[in-house]
């Protein structure tokens, strides 16, 4: 199992040490520090070094890391990395940081403590974890701290782990947000090599006691399960995954979606279609190498949907590390060449539906004797959000909670389509 | 807060600190313990503080004594004595009416690995396994775990694994895991029957894991995933009822889910039911792929496994592992090995434009593995080779030099496996000699002239192009222009007569390579005395090749499929081959040989495969460069068979000429005392601490003289002179006789002296040194060219005694009664039979028998 956690800066320093077993000291990972987070030589996530295996994940500006001798679950230390990414979010506000790390260290290690025994991974649920590990500053008196903590373990342990009972609110409210990341891949010549959505349906609950929920989208395989025909209407999931709150032996004999969710923020469920896309926006790029110093741009970019409107849309150029002058005319919007990244972006704050814009322009390159390689002309990627539209044509049919007191529930959907890797190689 | 991290450096911090610890002000005492917590972070020692800081634990804050717990988990161990101190507190607390509190003591408690601890741990924890609340069940579930480590016998004896087995059937889920988790640990540790998993077990396991966290599914999900179901039915059952966590959004739980189902179908022969289930298996795999990069890498590697078991399981989801321009490298280098797996006649098509694509990304690795896979695919697919090879004509013509290298590399493979078929592209490829740098480019152009060399019109001239700079070429390269000539002369004698003499002159006379020099002279007795027999061996038929480069051989696969989703499955080695405990040692040996193509990549970086080469060279020349070689005919039928094996002509050290090199300086060295440990040194200084500089040292005793036995190795580009060295004082006075005395060790090379120790009462010093290190330690200084570097080493009990020496009883026993009484200390030896004479006498006859063993 795992040895130890570190949370290390990107400088290489030791922010945070805590040994779980003593086969992996302070000092051992001093070789992995040096040679793959300082060197920033990452070739592998996992490597080994004196017999040693580190796993390291990065967020912001902390690296986490994992370390072993033994033959762990791979793919639990890293989700257990993660997790753990989550719970200090959850403590220091959304944002995690070298500066909250080194503020709250002693929360830090009580943290630590909790979320991992020996090296096994114990609950990293940030709600039960608050409820009896107080951040700084409205940390009870010492006597009241015990007291409120000796309620939780229960929850802890308990088939609902992740909520705590008791929770009121005198509004009930559920907020489903249906988030699909569209990602294209498409060919210089226009043909679309692949193409799906992974989507996430993001529940924001605000309901008192132990609700239990039952959901229902437009998915040939779930309307079925109710004894309805898919028809007309209906999509086809490839593939869905589920929060640990919902039952998946219920998912699989009748394919209904029930759950008790936990009280916030949390993503209930993950899906992919790859089949009968809405792709939001066609772009029809030209560019053309004249000579070694010259490159001519066209690019198109049309809405696909209509009735909506596209925000903040961003067309992304790749151009020659050697551009030297970029002189453009563009439809809509404005376009800038960024030199940090080599690229011409082309940014748009409104794109109505069924409308078409189109950039042209023409790039000066300073001429280099020592470049041999050719320019590699990496993809186009774009960035969009197109509110109230859903990529895959899925849309959430019903949302019904039972509570034992009946309260009423007032719920919101909202739909959002947003680029995954949107990308078009010229 | 932040200021914790400011002030450091200051005098007497720790003075200080102690005495804000003693603090009556709540305050003041919870930010010293801050203080100290904080400094600990920082590497700093503050084992000092042990006390005071001990003092601070029964303080009602929470948070206060988690710091002061966690203090001592990282310092109990160098302070035993001290650490007992801490024990009545933790039992104390064991029975507080607060469960956090009852489970934080158990879990520290069982988290200081101190012998004496671990003894007052046994009650506390008995009753924390039945306690009333589950929190602290889960906990002291894990807690046995941790006291197996430190005492295996006090787990057995106390009767803790049979309680961990009755709490399977707890009705709290976690406990239940934690439980399946701790009983997994022990019985791989060292006690496999801690867990038999029993029919009634396993549906036990199963009707909790609905109710699991989702860490707890991967505990029970992974010792699941060793059962073996009695008959097909109760596989069918153990599948149905584990299907549904292929839907989990832990990826962990997803991947160990499919390790159960994996493994379940072996024992299922219903085909329909098979079919099912590989089906079922494709998408959640396709999911994984949408996660963190990391997590996709896992995934990855285990897919390459799963496709090689069950081909069909994503025959239709190429398209998801094409790379994304902004993918990590790690993961792009992967999807290219899953690529060519899933190409088929179907997708060929679009896998070559993806891969067409890829050679004209920039990182080189990338795009050479890119270039490579078009090779395989050409290799895998008969039907798809032409494409395959206009492909690579298409990029050669881009002229990008490690484009055109690695596609010269491929298309000789090509040409292998469809001989005589595509030979029109040569005259593309010898467009591109003067490009050439890399010397497995070269060897494959060379080689391709050879074996064309009667369809290539100027292949004399090419290859006399080769041969101009023939001495600065790699050993590979060097034996393929050799062999291309003897084709060359074999296949047109007219205009290759001069060139094959110059060229067997060259490598016999001038070569100091012996494996070239005797492929010379082979060649040439087998052409001078049987023509035909040198044509019919030379230009003989070889055996196909097949795209093997993934192939991983079946009972490997076998033990990594068992191991999806563990490091073994990232890997693609047995856990044998990467954790290092002492039991895994001996079975290292057997398993070396499979694991070869996987390590290739990673022993590619280390210099030290050279190094070994070389120094293995020397006796091999003696062995082979016999004044008088017959030149039987079975030598040279093996050597054409080493002409066949195009790419691993560069002859890769072998164990025996290794150690042969080995037993030949051992013999230089004179009669060793311990033939046994002889060859290997124990390492004093490795190579990458002491700037290139390797030493290996012990002292021995060689014919009743005592001496250091050394052994520099340079591994620095420079040569390595001025060898000074030195010791410390030390328990029993050693120091050298004379200063040592070496030549320069030139890059590469090595050298090995003994110089004679001697004991000199005034270098006599007891000291008790630092942490747990024992008195017998002597400390040295090695001074060379390459730096000053200071190092430790142990004196050996069995090394400083007179072999065959033995002493009056009354001698022995006035020489005692004359030591002077500050001389003496006194110990209590447990376990010791002490009222048994002969028990000792022979105790000791056999801890001095075991060379090494005996240290005091």
């Amino acid at each position: 199992m795992i040895s130890a956690v570190y949370l290390i800066n990107l400088k290489g320093e030791i922010l945070i040490y805590r040994a779980y077993r003593d086969d992996v000291s302070r000092a051992a990972a001093d070789a992995f520090r040096m040679q793959v987070l300082a060197a920033k030589e990452f070739r592998s996530p996992v490597q080994v070094f004196e017999k040693a295996s580190f796993f390291h994940i990065r967020s912001s500006n902390v690296y986490l890391v994992a370390a072993t001798r033994e033959n762990v679950n791979a793919s639990m230390a890293f989700q257990f990395l993660f997790a753990l990414v989550e719970v200090f979010k959850g403590y220091f506000g959304g944002a995690f940081e070298e500066e909250a790390v080194r503020e709250n260290f002693p929360l830090v290690y009580e943290l630590l403590d909790e979320v991992m025994d020996f090296g096994y991974p114990q609950s990293c649920s940030v709600d039960l974890l608050k409820t009896f590990i107080m951040q700084e500053g409205q940390q009870l008196d010492p006597g009241r701290a015990l007291v409120a903590a000796s309620l939780a373990p229960a929850q802890v342990t308990g088939a609902v782990s992740w909520r705590r009972e008791g929770i009121k609110y005198r509004k009930n409210e559920v907020f489903l947000d249906v988030v699909e990341n569209v990602n294209l891949l498409m060919s210089s010549k226009g043909t679309v090599l692949k193409s799906d959505v992974t989507g996430e349906i993001v529940m924001k609950t605000y309901l008192s006691g132990m609700p239990e929920c039952k959901f229902g989208l437009n998915d040939k395989l779930m309307m079925q399960g109710e004894g309805k025909k898919g028809g007309s209407g209906s999509i086809e999931m490839e593939d869905v995954s589920f929060h640990q709150c919902v039952k998946l032996g219920k998912f699989d004999s009748d394919k209904a979606v029930t759950f008790i969710p936990p009280d916030g923020e949390f993503v209930l469920m993950k899906y992919r279609v790859s089949d009968n896309i809405n792709l939001p926006f066609k772009v029809s790029p030209i560019v053309k190498e004249l000579g070694r110093t010259r490159l001519e741009i066209n690019v198109k970019v049309k809405a696909q949907y209509s009735s909506v409107t596209g925000l903040n849309v961003i067309v992304r150029i790749p151009l020659p590390p050697n551009t030297a002058k970029v002189t453009t005319t563009a439809a809509a919007g404005k376009a800038k060449y960024e030199p940090e990244t080599s690229e011409l972006v082309w940014r748009m704050r409104k794109f109505p539906g069924d409308t078409e814009y189109a950039l042209s322009g023409e790039v000066e390159m300073s001429a280099r004797i020592e470049d041999k390689k050719p320019w590699s002309r990496p993809p186009i990627s774009m960035e969009f959000q197109v509110p109230m539209l859903a990529a895959s044509g899925l849309h959430v049919r019903f949302l019904k909670i039972y509570e034992k007191s009946n309260y009423n529930t007032i719920k919101w959907v909202r739909y959002i389509s947003k680029n995954g890797q949107y990308l078009n190689r010229i | 807060m932040s200021n914790y991290f400011k002030d450091q450096g200051k005098r007497g911090e720790n003075a200080e600190l102690q005495e804000e610890l003693a603090s009556t002000d709540k305050n003041k005492k919870r930010d010293a313990v801050k203080k100290v917590i904080r400094d600990m972070t920082l590497g700093k020692d503050v084992a000092g503080l042990f006390t005071a800081v001990v003092n601070c634990m029964m303080t009602p804050n929470l948070e206060v004594r988690k710091l002061v717990y966690l203090y001592l988990i990282n310092y109990a161990k160098t302070q035993p004595d001290l650490a007992i101190m801490a024990v009545n507190g933790f039992v104390k607390d064991c029975g507080d009416p607060n469960p956090i509190i009852r489970a934080l003591a158990v879990r520290t408690m069982g988290c200081i690995r101190v012998q004496q601890i671990s003894e007052y741990l046994c009650e506390p924890l008995r009753r924390a396994l039945k306690d009333s609340d589950p929190y602290v069940r889960k906990t002291a579930a894990i807690c046995v775990a941790k006291l197996y480590e430190i005492s295996p016998d006090l787990v057995t004896d106390q009767g803790f694994i049979d309680t961990l087995n009755d709490m399977l059937g707890d009705g709290n889920p976690m406990v239940v895991s934690n439980a399946v988790a701790a009983l997994a640990e022990i019985s791989v540790r060292g006690t496999p029957k801690a867990l038999v998993l029993k029919n009634s077990t396993v549906t036990k396991l199963l009707n909790v894991l609905n109710e699991c966290s989702e860490w707890g599914q991967v505990f029970i999900l992974d010792v699941l995933s060793s059962y073996t179901p009695s008959d097909k039915t109760e596989a069918v059952n153990i599948l149905e009822r584990v299907k549904p966590r292929l839907q989990h959004a832990n990826s962990a739980v997803v991947l160990s889910t499919t390790k159960v189902i994996v493994k379940l179908l072996d024992i299922v022969t219903d085909s329909e039911v098979v079919r099912t289930y590989v089906k079922a298996l494709g998408p959640p795999l396709v999911t994984l792929m949408s996660n963190e990069a990391e997590i996709q890498y896992v995934a990855l590697r285990n897919i390459i496994l799963i496709c090689q078991k069950r081909p069909s399981v994503l025959s239709n989801e190429v398209k998801v592992f094409f790379c994304k321009y902004n993918d990590p490298i790690y993961v792009k280098m992967e999807k290219l090995d899953v690529l060519v797996m899933l190409a088929n006649e179907n997708n060929i098509e679009q896998v070559l434009m993806e891969f067409m694509e890829y050679a004209t990304e920039i990182d080189c690795e990338f795009v050479c593995k890119a270039v490579r896979c078009i090779g395989r695919c050409a290799i895998k697919l008969q039907g798809a080779a032409e494409r395959c090879v206009n492909v690579l004509v298409t990029l050669i013509q881009t002229k990008v030099n490690y484009v055109v290298q690695e596609a010269i590399i491929v298309i000789r493979d090509i040409f292998r496996k469809y001989p005589n078929k595509y030979e029109s592209v040569i005259g593309t490829l010898c467009e591109n000699l003067d490009t050439l740098d890399n010397s497995e480019a070269k060897a494959s152009m060379v080689w391709i002239i050879g074996e064309y060399a009667e369809r290539i019109d100027n292949a004399g001239e090419l290859l006399d192009g080769f041969l101009e700079s023939f001495s600065e070429e790699t050993t590979a390269v060097q034996l393929q222009l050799l062999t291309a000539t003897v084709k060359l002369f074999l296949k047109r004698p007219q205009i290759a007569q001069e060139m094959v003499k110059r060229v067997l002159a060259l490598v016999t006379h001038e070569s100091d390579n012996p494996d070239v020099r005797d492929r010379g002279y082979m060649y040439w007795r087998l052409l001078s005395t049987n023509p035909e027999a040198a044509k019919a061996i030379v230009l003989a038929d070889k055996p196909t090749i097949e795209d093997d480069t993934n192939l991983i051989e079946a009972a490997l696969l076998e033990d990594l499929i068992g191991n999806l989703s563990n490091l073994a499955s990232v890997y693609h080695k047995r856990p044998t081959a990467f954790i290092d405990r002492k039991k895994a040692n001996d079975s290292m040996d057997d398993y070396e040989e499979a694991e070869e193509p996987d390590s290739a990549q990673a022993t590619a970086k280390h210099p030290q495969g050279s190094r070994e080469q070389e120094s293995a060279k020397a006796p091999v020349v003696d062995m082979l460069m016999l004044d008088d070689p017959v030149a039987p005919a079975t030598q040279a039928v093996r050597e054409t068979k080493l002409d066949d094996l195009l790419s691993l002509d560069a002859p890769a050290p072998t164990q025996s000429a290794r150690s042969q090199g080995a037993d030949l300086l051992d013999m230089l060295g004179g009669p060793s005392p311990a033939p046994a440990s002889s060859g290997q040194l124990p390492t004093l200084l490795a190579a990458d601490k002491g700037n290139g500089m390797e030493m290996h040292g012990a002292i021995k005793q060689v014919n009743g003289q005592l001496g250091y036995e050394l052994e520099f190795k340079n591994v620095s580009s420079t040569v390595l002179n001025g060898i000074n060295f030195q010791m410390n004082k030390n328990l029993v006075g050693l120091a050298l006789k004379a200063p040592l005395q070496t030549p320069d060790v030139p890059p590469g090379g090595s050298h090995r002296v003994t110089v004679a120790l001697a004991s000199d009462p005034s270098k006599i010093e007891v000291k008790p040194h630092a942490g747990n290190a024992g008195g017998n330690v002597v400390q040295l200084a090695v001074k060379s060219n390459l730096g000053v570097f200071y190092l430790t080493d142990s004196i050996e009990l069995a090394a400083m005694t007179t072999p065959g020496f033995s002493l009056a009883p009354n001698v022995y026993m006035s020489t005692w009664q004359n030591l002077p009484a500050e001389n003496q200390t006194v110990k209590d030896l447990s376990g010791f039979p002490m009222n048994n004479p002969n028990a000792i006498e022979q105790a000791l006859q056999v801890s001095m028998g075991r060379r090494g063993r005996g240290r005091f």
